[in-house]
C-alpha cells in the first residue's frame, strides 16, 4: 500500500463514518424507518478486508450492519440512502430498508436480519465459484455473538469438509446488542472456535486498517489459492448503541473512552501527518467534500425519489411469465 | 409408456437434468454413496462424481441454506431433506432466505432451488416421524409447494421444479415410493400450477392430495358401486399456490364439497379450499362443505391406535353419505 491509497482509504473511512452520522439524523428526523444499524467504530474492518479482496468481483454477503459492506462492493452511496429512505430508486426499489441491501450487479449478495442467517449462503456461494471452476471468492461479515448460532458450526464444518473459497470475517465488537461477550461465550477469542473445524484463523487489531489489510491479504490468499477456507477475527468496537433503539447503558463510559481513543480514522490520519503524507488542513477539505457530498448529492437525491408503486406491491415474490411454472417452454403437460 | 415406481421416477427426472445442465446437482444425508434413503439417487453418485451428487453432514438448516447461496449464482441445487420432520430444522433457511431473496432485493436476486422431502404416516414410525408439514409449507408466500400423487406427476415435476426460477417445495410421500404408475417415455414437464380431475362425477367433489388422492379414488368406487353416489375426484397437486379455478369450477358442477386431509384440520388444506370455496362459489353450494381430517394429536406408535388418527376410504365414504343423506 503506497501513500496515495492510504490517503484513499483515510477518505473512504470518513466518508462511511459521515454517511452513517447522516443515516443517524435522518432516522431522528423519522426520514428512515425501522431497525437501523450504524457502523461508525468498525470503519477499518470491513474497509480494510474489501482492499485486500476484488470488490465487484468477490461475492460478499453480511448481516443487518450492511451499508458500508455494500458501498464499498460498489454499491451507488444515492441508491443505499434512497433505500433508507424507502424510494423507488433505492437498491431495492424500497422493498429491503437499511438491514437489507442488496446490489446483485456489483456482487454485494445482501444484508440478512436473522443472525448467523449468511454463513452457509455464503458457503453456498462458494460451492458454487468451485462448481464453475471462477476465481472469485465469497467473503462473509459477521459478528462475534452470531458465532453462537447452529448455523456457524454446520456451514463452517462443510466449507471445511468441502474446501470451499470462503473467507468469514468476524467483526468482534465485544458485544451482541447488550449482551457481553464473556456473559454469553465460552471461548473468548473467536478465532479459536474454528479449530475444531480444522480452519485456519487469526485474530488481529481491528482498529487500525493497515493491521487490517496486511491481514486479510494473507486470508483472501489462502482463499483464493484454492486452500479451503479462512477465519480472520477483527478486534473492534461500536460506538453507538446496537441499533437505534438501544439505550447503550450496559457499557461504561471509561470503556468506551478507551475504544474511541483508538479510532480508526483518527489512528491513520495522525500516521499520515506525522509521516508528512497529510496535513490537517487537506483532512478538513477532505471532510467538508465527503459533507456536501453528503448533503447536496446523497441525501437531496434520496429526499427527491419517488415512493414505490402501491399498486406494484406484489411485484418480486415470484419470477415473472417463468414458462416452467405452467409445464414448461416445450409444451406443457402429457 | 413404461410403468415404472414413483421412486425410480424421481431417479429418472434427476438423472435427466442432471444430464441436462452441469450446474444441476443434488444434495443430502446418504444420497451419494449409499443412494438415497429412497433410493431417488440410486447409481447417480457414480455417473455424476461427488461434486454433484453430495453427501451432506447431518445439518438441514446449514445444507439447505448451502443449497439456497449456491442457487444465487446460478447452481440448480436438489436438496433432499430425508424427512420432512428434519425439514423443521431447515425452515430458517426456506423461509427467512431461499422465499425472501427476490421480493427484499427488489427482483434482483432468486434462490432457484428444489427442496424434496417425505412426509406423512408410514407404518409404526412414532411421532417424530410421522409429522404432515404441508400446512407449515403452503403458508410461506413466495414457496410454491407441489405434492405428487403418481409417478408421472413426481417425473414431470421436478423436472420444472427444477427449471423454475422460484423455490420449490416438492411433498412426497413416505407410503408411495414404491407405488407404480405410467410414465411417458418422451421427456416432458408438469405445471407446477393447477389441479387435475382424477375422476369425472357429478354428485359431490372430493377434493385431495398426495395419498389422500387414492384414499378419495377408493372412497369414490365404493360410492358408486354400493350407494349410487357419482362423485368428482379432484386431485390439488398444487398446495401453494391452490388452484381457485379449478375449485370453483368442480364445485359449481357438482355443488358439493368434501375435502381429504392426511393432516390435523386446523389451518390446513381442507380449511383453506373452504375459504376458497366460500370466496368463490358459495351460492352454488347446495350443502356445507366437510372435511376428513386426522385426529389433533402427536401420531401414536401402537398400530390400531395410529390406523385411528389417520383418515381412510371409509370415513370419506361416510362423510359423503351423511352429506347426501344416504
Ligand atoms: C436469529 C436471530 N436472533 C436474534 C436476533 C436479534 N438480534 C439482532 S442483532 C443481535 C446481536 C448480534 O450480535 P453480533 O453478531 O455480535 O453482531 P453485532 O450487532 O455486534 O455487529 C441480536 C440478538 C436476530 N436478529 N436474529
Ligand atoms: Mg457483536
Amino acid at each position: 500500500m503506497n501513500n496515495t491509497d492510504k490517503k484513499r482509504l483515510l477518505r473512504d473511512m470518513l466518508f462511511s463514518r459521515r454517511f452513517e452520522e447522516h443515516c443517524y439524523v435522518g432516522y431522528v428526523e423519522r426520514k428512515i424507518g425501522g431497525f437501523l444499524h450504524l457502523y461508525p467504530g468498525q470503519e477499518a474492518c470491513a474497509h480494510g478486508v474489501m482492499a485486500a479482496a476484488k470488490p465487484g468481483f468477490d461475492y460478499v454477503i453480511t448481516g443487518y450492519r450492511d451499508h458500508v459492506h455494500a458501498m464499498l462492493s460498489g454499491a451507488d452511496p444515492k441508491a443505499v440512502m434512497a433505500e433508507l429512505y424507502g424510494k423507488e430508486t433505492g437498491t431495492c426499489k424500497g422493498r429491503g430498508g437499511s438491514m437489507h441491501i442488496f446490489d446483485v450487479e456489483h456482487r454485494f449478495m445482501g444484508g440478512y436480519a436473522l443472525v448467523g442467517g449468511p454463513f452457509p449462503l455464503a458457503a453456498g456461494m462458494a460451492k458454487a465459484i468451485k462448481l464453475k471452476g471462477g476465481e472469485e471468492i465469497a467473503i462473509c461479515f459477521l459478528g462475534d455473538a452470531a458465532n453462537n448460532q447452529g448455523s456457524f458450526h454446520e456451514a463452517l464444518n462443510m466449507a471445511s469438509v468441502w474446501k470451499l473459497p470462503v473467507l468469514y470475517v468476524c467483526e468482534n465488537n465485544l458485544y451482541g446488542i447488550g449482551t457481553r461477550i464473556d456473559r454469553s461465550t465460552a471461548v473468548l477469542d473467536q478465532y479459536k472456535r474454528v479449530a475444531g473445524y480444522n480452519i485456519p484463523s487469526e485474530q488481529v487489531d481491528g482498529q487500525d486498517i493497515e493491521i487490517v489489510y496486511k491481514a486479510a491479504q494473507k486470508a483472501v490468499d489462502h482463499v483464493r489459492s484454492g486452500k479451503g477456507p479462512y477465519f480472520l477475527e477483527l478486534m473492534t468496537y461500536r460506538y453507538r448503541g446496537h441499533s437505534m433503539s438501544d439505550s447503550n447503558t450496559y457499557r461504561s463510559k471509561d470503556e468506551e473512552k478507551e475504544w474511541i481513543e483508538r479510532d480508526p480514522i483518527n489512528i491513520l490520519r495522525e500516521r499520515l501527518i506525522k509521516a508528512k503524507v497529510l496535513t490537517m488542513a487537506e483532512f478538513k477539505a477532505m471532510d467538508k467534500e465527503i459533507l456536501d457530498e453528503i448533503d447536496n448529492q446523497i441525501v437531496p437525491f434520496a429526499e427527491q425519489s419517488p415512493e414505490p408503486d402501491v399498486a406494484e406491491l406484489e411485484k418480486y415474490l415470484f419470477a415473472e411469465n417463468d414458462p416452467w411454472v405452467t409445464g414448461g417452454a416445450q409444451g406443457g403437460a402429457s | 409408456m413404461a410403468e415404472i415406481r414413483f421412486w425410480e421416477a424421481i431417479r429418472r427426472a434427476h438423472d435427466e437434468e442432471m444430464a441436462n445442465d452441469p450446474l444441476v446437482i443434488a444434495m443430502g444425508e446418504d444420497i451419494g454413496v449409499a443412494g438415497g434413503t429412497y433410493k431417488a439417487t440410486q447409481g447417480l453418485y457414480d455417473k455424476y462424481g461427488p461434486e454433484r451428487i453430495i453427501d451432506t453432514p447431518i445439518s438441514e438448516n446449514g445444507y439447505t441454506g448451502l443449497g439456497i447461496g449456491a442457487s444465487f449464482l446460478g447452481v440448480r441445487p436438489i436438496i433432499e431433506i430425508m424427512s420432512v420432520n428434519f425439514a423443521w430444522l431447515a425452515l430458517d433457511q426456506i423461509a427467512n432466505s431461499a422465499v425472501k431473496v427476490r421480493y427484499m432485493s427488489g427482483g434482483q436476486l432468486t434462490a432457484p432451488v428444489v427442496i424434496r422431502s417425505p412426509g406423512g404416516t408410514a407404518h409404526q414410525l412414532g411421532a417424530q416421524h410421522s409429522a404432515r408439514m404441508e400446512k407449515v409449507f403452503m403458508g410461506i408466500a413466495g414457496l410454491r409447494v407441489v405434492t405428487p400423487s403418481n409417478p408421472r406427476q413426481a417425473y414431470g415435476m421436478l423436472k420444472s421444479a427444477v427449471r423454475c426460477n422460484d423455490p420449490v417445495f416438492i411433498y412426497e410421500h413416505e407410503l408411495m415410493y414404491n407405488m407404480k404408475g405410467e410414465v411417458p417415455d418422451a421427456e416432458f414437464f408438469h405445471p407446477l400450477v393447477g389441479s387435475e380431475v382424477a375422476r369425472e362425477g357429478k354428485d359431490v367433489t372430493l377434493f385431495g392430495y398426495n395419498i389422500s388422492v387414492h384414499w378419495c379414488l377408493e372412497a369414490a368406487k365404493l360410492l358408486a358401486d354400493k350407494h349410487g353416489i357419482n362423485c368428482e375426484v379432484v386431485d390439488l397437486y398444487c398446495l401453494s399456490p391452490l388452484d381457485r379455478a379449478g375449485i370453483k369450477k368442480s364445485v359449481s358442477k357438482t355443488h358439493r364439497a368434501v375435502i381429504v386431509e392426511e393432516a390435523e384440520p386446523a389451518v390446513g388444506v381442507g380449511a383453506e379450499v373452504m375459504a376458497i370455496i366460500n370466496e368463490e362459489c358459495f351460492f352454488e353450494l347446495d350443502a356445507a362443505p366437510k372435511r376428513v381430517s386426522a385426529v389433533n394429536i402427536p401420531i401414536p406408535y401402537n398400530h390400531a391406535l395410529e390406523k385411528a388418527t389417520i383418515p381412510h376410504a371409509k370415513d370419506v365414504v361416510k362423510a359423503v353419505r351423511a352429506m347426501m343423506g344416504k
